[in-house]
C-alpha cells in the first residue's frame, strides 16, 4: 500500500515541518522576566502529526488518480448515497418529514440553552444560503457579507431606539436597507474582476465596522446598543423562555422560506443566468444576458437575507456592538458555504450545522475553532472542491420516443 | 464630526508627518512587493502574505529575546534575528505555496483565493495558539545614532534605518530581476507561463523562488515595522496585508516600481490624513483609497490595462 520510498518522503516532510514550526511552536519567551520555555514535546507532536497527514494525503491522491483513470476507461457515472436519497421521492419525503417533525418538537425535548444554540445554527443556515447565492451560484466572492448583516442589525437597533419601531415593522425594512446597500456597493464594483471584487467587498465590510466603531453620535461606538426588545407576538407578553422558543420557530419558518426561495431561484431564468455568468462571462454576454443587472440582483438578494438575519440577530441577543461584525464572521459564513458545497442547498445547511454546532458541543476544542475553519477551507479546496454534498446540475437528456429510430 | 486642522502646526509638523508617511510607505512597499511579484507570476492574490510578515515579526522577536537572554552583543542580535526571520518566513512562503496553491493551479479562479483566505485564518490562529493573544513589546533593536540627535524630534533613527533598508532592498530586487538568470526566468514566466515552459524554464521552481523572495522581503518589513511601532500581536498581518495590497493595486498590480510608488503614496496619504483630519479613521482612509482606485483606475498608476481575450 505504502512503499518504503513513499514513507521515506513522508518522513522528510515531517522533518521539514519540525524545522518550520520550531521557533513558533517550541520556544516561548518572556522578554520582561527573561525566561525561555522550551516546549520540545510540541516538536514531537508536529513531526508525528505531519507524518500521518502526509501518508493520508498520499493515499488520497493515489486513490483519486486510480478512480479518475477507471472513470475514464469505463465511463460510469457514480452517484453517491446522498444523491440517490435526494432523487428518489420514496426516500426523500419520509426523510424530510422526519426532519421536520424533529425540528418542530425540538424545543419541547431540550433545554433553553440547546434551543438558543439551535437558533444560532439556524441563523447561520440562512446566512450561508444567502451567501451561497452570491458565491456559490453567481460566483462572486464576497468577503464583506457581514456588512449587510450589520446593516440589518443596526437598522433594527437604531430604528427601535430612536423611533420605537417594532420588530415586525423593521424586519422588511432591514432587509430592504441591506438590499439597498448591496446595490449601492454592487453598482460600482461589479465590473471588477473576481479577485478585486473580493478585496473591495472586504474593505467595504471593514469600513462599515470602523464607522460604527468611531461614529459615536450615530451608533454609540464600541459600547454598542443594548436593551433591544425581543420580537412580539400579537401583543402577548412572553416570558424569556417563551420568547426564545418563539424565536426558534421564527427561524424555522425563515429557513423554510429561504430554502423554498433559493430552490425556486436556482432553476429559474435568473438562476441559470447566474450559473452561466459564473462559468463564462464573455460567452454569457454574447448570449444576451445583462451582466450588470444579473450580478446586481445576486448581490442584492444575498444582502437581503443577511439583512433579515441581522434584524433577528439584534432581537435575539438584545445587544449589539461592532465587535460582532468582524471579518472573521464573514470568513465563518464563507467556510460554511465552502464546506457544504458551493451552490448546493443541502450542503450549506449541513455545513452550517457542522461548523456551528460542533464547536458548541465540543467545548474543549472551541479554542481550535478558527484554526479548524482555516484548515477546512484549504483542505476542502485541495481535496474536495465541490464540498461535502456537491450540487447536482440539472441535466436535460434526449429520450427517443416510442417507434422512433435511435 | 470631522474637524479639519489644515496647516495647523506649521512647517515642522508638516515635515514630521512627511517623514512618518515615508517610513510607513517604505514598509507598505516592502510587503506590497511580495503581493505584486506573486500576482505578476501566478495571478493570485496571496492573502496569506500578511501572515508571513506577521510570522517574520514573531520569529525575530523570539530569536532576539533568546539571544539577548544568552547575552549576545546588540549587533549580532540584530543580524541573527533578521536572518532567522527571513529564513523562516521564506520557508513558510515556500510551504504555503506547495500545500495550498500548487494543487489548485488549474482549478477555477475562486478556489486558490478561498484556499489563501483559509491559509491566512489558519496561520493567524496557529500563532495565537502557539504563542499568545497579547500584545508583545518588541525590543528596540536599532540603537539611536548620535549624529541624528539634532533632528531626532522630526526623524527618528528607526525611521531613517527603515527608509534606507527599504531603498537597499528595492535596489537589490531590481538588480535581481533585471540581470540574473532567475530574474529573467521570472519575467518570462509572468509574461507567458506556457511559453516559458516550452523554452525550458522550470516554472515550478520559478514560482517557488518568487514566494521565497517575496516572503523574505515581507519578513524584513515585519522586523522594521515591529521596531517602529514597538509591539506585535498575531493580528498585525491582516491590516498590514490589506494596506500593502492597497499599495500594490494603487501602483498597478504586477508592476514592481508600481508597488514602491503605491507604498509611498499610501503611506503619505495616511500620515497626512491622520495628522490633519482625524486619527480615528486611519484604516478607513486606506480602505477608502483602495475602493476609489479600483473604481476609477483599476489598472493602477503604473500598471497595464487588463484586456480580456476570448
Amino acid at each position: 500500500m505504502i512503499s518504503l520510498k513513499e514513507s521515506k518522503r513522508s518522513a522528510l516532510v515531517s522533518l521539514w515541518f519540525m524545522f518550520l514550526t520550531f521557533p513558533i511552536m517550541v520556544i516561548k519567551v518572556d522578554a520582561i522576566e527573561k525566561t525561555i520555555i522550551w516546549r520540545w514535546e510540541n516538536m514531537f507532536y508536529v513531526g508525528f502529526g505531519s507524518f500521518i497527514l502526509s501518508i493520508f494525503g498520499r493515499i488520497f491522491f493515489e486513490r483519486q488518480k486510480n478512480r479518475r483513470e477507471k472513470q475514464l476507461s469505463e465511463k460510469i457515472q457514480q452517484h453517491n448515497l446522498i444523491q440517490i436519497l435526494l432523487r428518489e421521492p420514496k426516500y426523500l419525503y419520509p426523510l424530510a418529514a422526519a426532519f421536520f417533525l424533529f425540528a418542530l418538537t425540538f424545543p419541547h425535548l431540550f433545554s433553553t440553552y440547546q434551543i438558543n444554540v439551535m437558533t444560532t445554527a439556524l441563523m447561520y443556515v440562512v446566512l450561508g444560503l444567502g451567501l451561497n447565492i452570491v458565491v456559490g451560484v453567481a460566483g462572486l466572492l464576497d468577503l464583506g457579507y457581514v456588512a449587510f448583516y450589520a446593516v440589518g442589525a443596526y437598522s433594527y437597533a437604531l430604528l427601535n431606539f430612536h423611533f420605537g419601531m417594532t420588530f415586525w415593522m423593521v424586519l422588511p425594512l432591514g432587509a430592504l436597507l441591506a438590499a439597498l446597500f448591496g446595490v449601492l456597493l454592487g453598482f460600482p464594483v461589479l465590473r471588477l474582476r473576481g479577485d478585486y471584487l473580493a478585496i473591495v467587498t472586504l474593505a467595504f465590510g471593514e469600513i462599515i465596522r470602523l464607522v460604527m466603531e468611531n461614529w459615536n453620535a450615530f451608533s454609540q461606538g464600541p459600547s454598542g446598543i443594548s436593551n433591544i426588545p425581543r420580537p412580539g407576538l400579537l401583543g402577548f407578553d412572553l416570558t424569556l423562555n417563551q420568547a426564545i422558543t418563539y424565536l426558534y420557530y421564527l427561524m424555522i419558518v425563515m429557513v423554510l422560506i429561504t430554502i423554498f426561495v433559493v430552490n425556486r431561484l436556482q432553476n429559474s431564468r435568473l438562476g441559470r443566468a447566474w450559473i452561466a455568468l459564473r462559468e463564462d462571462e464573455i460567452a454569457c454576454q454574447a448570449m444576451g444576458i445583462d451582466k450588470t443587472k444579473t450580478k446586481l440582483t445576486a448581490f442584492a438578494l444575498g444582502a437581503t437575507w443577511a439583512g433579515l438575519v441581522g434584524v433577528i440577530f439584534a432581537a435575539k441577543t438584545t445587544f449589539i456592538n461592532p465587535a460582532s461584525f468582524t471579518f472573521l464572521e464573514s470568513a465563518i459564513i464563507l467556510a460554511i458555504v465552502v464546506l457544504g458545497g458551493m451552490g448546493s442547498i443541502l450542503g450549506v445547511i449541513l455545513g452550517a450545522i457542522i461548523l456551528i454546532l460542533l464547536p458548541e458541543y465540543l467545548r474543549a476544542l472551541s479554542d481550535y475553532r478558527m484554526l479548524a475553519f482555516g484548515a477546512i477551507m484549504v483542505s476542502m479546496m485541495v481535496f474536495r472542491p465541490q464540498g461535502l454534498i456537491s450540487n447536482v446540475r440539472r441535466h436535460y437528456q434526449y429520450r427517443p420516443q416510442k417507434g422512433e429510430q435511435e | 464630526m470631522l474637524r479639519v486642522f489644515l496647516w495647523s502646526g506649521g512647517m515642522e509638523y508638516f515635515i514630521e508627518l512627511f517623514f512618518s508617511g515615508l517610513t510607513r510607505g517604505s514598509i507598505y512597499a516592502l510587503i506590497a512587493l511580495g503581493y505584486t511579484m506573486v500576482y505578476g507570476i501566478i495571478g493570485l492574490i496571496n492573502f496569506a502574505h500578511g501572515e508571513i510578515y506577521m510570522i517574520g515579526a514573531f520569529t525575530s522577536y523570539i530569536i532576539a529575546t533568546v539571544l539577548s537572554i544568552y547575552g549576545f552583543p546588540v549587533l549580532a542580535i540584530v543580524v541573527l534575528a533578521g536572518f532567522a526571520a527571513a529564513i523562516w518566513s521564506s520557508a513558510y512562503g515556500f510551504t504555503i505555496e506547495k500545500l495550498a496553491y500548487r494543487p489548485l493551479r488549474h482549478a477555477p479562479r475562486l478556489s486558490p483565493l478561498i484556499s489563501a483566505i483559509g491559509m491566512s485564518i489558519f496561520l493567524q490562529n496557529y500563532v495565537l495558539l502557539a504563542q499568545t493573544s497579547d500584545f508583545l513589546a518588541f525590543p528596540e533593536l536599532i540603537p539611536d545614532f548620535d549624529f541624528m540627535e539634532p533632528v531626532a524630534h522630526i526623524v527618528g533613527t528607526t525611521d531613517l534605518v527603515i527608509i534606507l533598508t527599504t531603498a537597499a532592498a528595492m535596489f537589490g530586487l531590481t538588480l535581481l530581476i533585471k540581470f540574473t538568470r532567475i530574474g529573467k526566468a521570472m519575467r518570462a514566466t509572468s509574461q507567458d507561463r506556457t511559453m516559458a515552459m516550452l523554452v525550458g524554464i522550470n516554472v515550478d521552481r520559478v514560482i517557488s523562488m518568487t514566494f521565497i523572495i517575496g516572503s523574505a522581503l515581507a519578513a524584513i518589513g515585519g522586523i522594521l515595522i515591529a521596531s517602529h511601532i514597538g509591539q506585535i500581536n498575531f493580528y498585525i498581518g491582516f491590516i498590514a496585508g490589506i494596506k500593502a495590497f492597497t499599495a500594490a493595486v494603487l501602483g498597478g498590480i504586477g508592476s514592481i516600481p508600481g508597488a514602491v510608488l503605491g507604498g509611498f503614496v499610501l503611506g503619505l496619504t495616511e500620515s497626512f490624513a491622520t495628522g490633519y483630519v482625524s486619527s480615528d479613521y486611519e484604516d478607513v482612509f486606506a480602505f477608502g483609497l483602495l475602493v476609489l482606485i479600483l473604481l476609477f483606475k483599476p489598472s493602477g498608476l503604473l500598471g497595464r490595462a487588463d484586456i480580456q481575450k476570448v
